[in-house]
């Protein structure tokens, strides 16, 4: 099990992803396929770009219900900043568009005043019950946020005028708000420890 | 709490890292992927890559820098240079880039930053703003330098915000490569008109220096001949920016 199937969501920083994934040893397969999206044994979501669009590509793509199932079902799956706001079941940015509400929260965003994009490093805390997640300084790259973790997750949370969630995990389902991909040794060491639990699991 | 970056520049030509005075007489200043490899040791917290190469066949070798140091980098690496349409970014995106930054071609066709907002994000999208002083202000120039535009600095920051730009590279072309120090009141001038990270570019001689653009207003300050020369490291400047009392990471 060495190949990871990372979703072609758009165009977003692919190339940064699969390098990632191939400094951890592993083979990068990219996707648009449904049977994949479900089946895969371990998938990347990754999601630059607006709530909206990439929403009404995966529709395009047959993607939502696969991906939906999924993570429902608790398959090893690496959702990545854009990539976790569409598990909420809207989003500010484009409030017309329907995420994919495996958690029931909206992306709101961030209140006027403050340094919007939030880009750069930011500090996150692991909450209670994350077994992937650790402390640590991430990269950021956000104008939308969720603001609480969810029941039923664990969570990380850091703060940029008040705090929100850096990233959630249930099982080998890890959402980061952050790009674990670009978060230096530290990243890639939890991408590590994903790679690891998911293949405890299949 | 966002932590100020420290973010070396790498000038990229016929392969190699250059650089100059005022984006004139270049030379060389090393490997691009060990420079980059080097510098992630040494705790950068980004990287930019900024293609300068003087010919279209030299586009080619650039681009097979960015896949290169991609490989290797764990790191946001933002790229620039010659980006004249949307395709061009996409292009720079597949190699690795994880932001793109325009510079002349936004100058003369500014729909170019609403394209590539709407299609990668403005967190993709950087505005590199080169500006030269003026009686009263600064002045936007293009094409390295050589030519002038008339436009007033700070108001085209904002223009360039309100079209998508979700960053601002700024530099001051009076203090490129001077080591005078970063062009305060330029800092503070785009500051007061825009929400968007700036990164401060252009005469740092040393930590001093970057401590003061970042009281300024700068997110973020730009480094290239102090490191490329070896007068200093990353991990110098970090540590002497703690003791300057600016938390950057660890």
């Amino acid at each position: 099990m060495t190949e990871v199937v990372v979703i072609r969501t758009g165009t977003a920083n692919l190339a940064s992803v699969a390098a990632a994934l191939q400094r951890a040893g592993r083979t990068v397969r990219f996707s648009e396929d449904s049977a994949d999206a479900e089946r895969a044994e371990l998938v990347v979501l990754p999601g630059v770009g607006a709530f909206g669009p990439v929403v009404a590509r995966l529709d395009e793509l047959r993607l939502r219900d696969p991906l939906t199932r999924r993570i429902a079902a608790g398959r090893p799956t690496l959702a990545i900043c854009l990539g976790m706001q569409l598990l909420a079941a809207s989003s500010a940015e484009n409030p017309d568009a329907r995420g994919f509400a495996v958690v029931p929260t909206t992306a709101t965003a961030f209140r006027d005043g403050l340094r919007v994009p939030h880009l750069g490093w930011n500090h996150i805390t692991a909450g209670e019950g994350c077994s992937l997640l650790a402390d640590g300084d991430a990269y950021f790259a956000n104008s939308y946020k969720l603001d609480e973790v969810p029941d039923g997750w664990a969570g990380a949370t850091t703060d940029h005028g008040g705090t929100f969630v850096a990233a959630l995990e249930r099982g080998p389902v890890l959402a980061c708000q952050f790009h674990p991909e670009l978060s230096g040794a530290w990243g890639q060491a939890l991408i590590e420890r994903w790679l690891d639990t998911a293949a405890g699991v299949v | 709490m966002l932590l100020p970056r420290v973010i070396p520049c790498l000038d990229v030509a016929g392969g190699r890292v250059v650089k100059g005075v005022r984006f004139q007489g270049l030379r060389d200043a090393g490997d691009p992927v060990e420079r980059a490899q080097a510098y992630a040791r040494q705790g950068a917290d980004e990287l930019v890559l900024l293609d300068v190469s003087a010919t279209p066949e030299d586009r080619g070798n650039a681009l097979e820098v960015v896949r290169a140091v991609r490989r290797v980098l764990p790191l946001p690496l933002t790229v620039g240079g010659g980006v004249r349409e949307a395709r061009d970014a996409e292009i720079l995106l597949e190699a690795g880039a994880d932001k793109v930054a325009v510079n002349t071609a936004a100058v003369t066709r500014p729909e170019l930053l609403d394209d590539m907002a709407r299609i990668f994000g403005c967190q993709c999208t950087i505005l590199a703003l080169d500006a030269a002083r003026v009686a009263d202000g600064w002045e936007t120039v293009i094409l390295s330098g050589r030519e002038r535009t008339g436009l007033d600095a700070a108001a085209w920051a904002r223009e360039a915000v309100d079209r998508g730009a979700g960053e601002i590279l700024l530099t001051s072309w009076d203090r490129d490569g001077t080591g005078d120090g970063y062009d305060l009141e330029l800092i503070a001038a785009v500051r007061a008109v825009v929400p968007v990270p700036i990164i401060a570019s252009g005469g740092a001689a040393g930590p001093a220096h970057m401590a003061e653009a970042l009281a300024a207003g700068a997110d973020a300050v730009l480094a290239a001949s102090i490191l490329h020369d070896g007068h200093t490291t990353v991990d110098d400047l970090k540590r002497e920016l703690r003791a300057l009392g600016v938390e950057v990471r660890r």
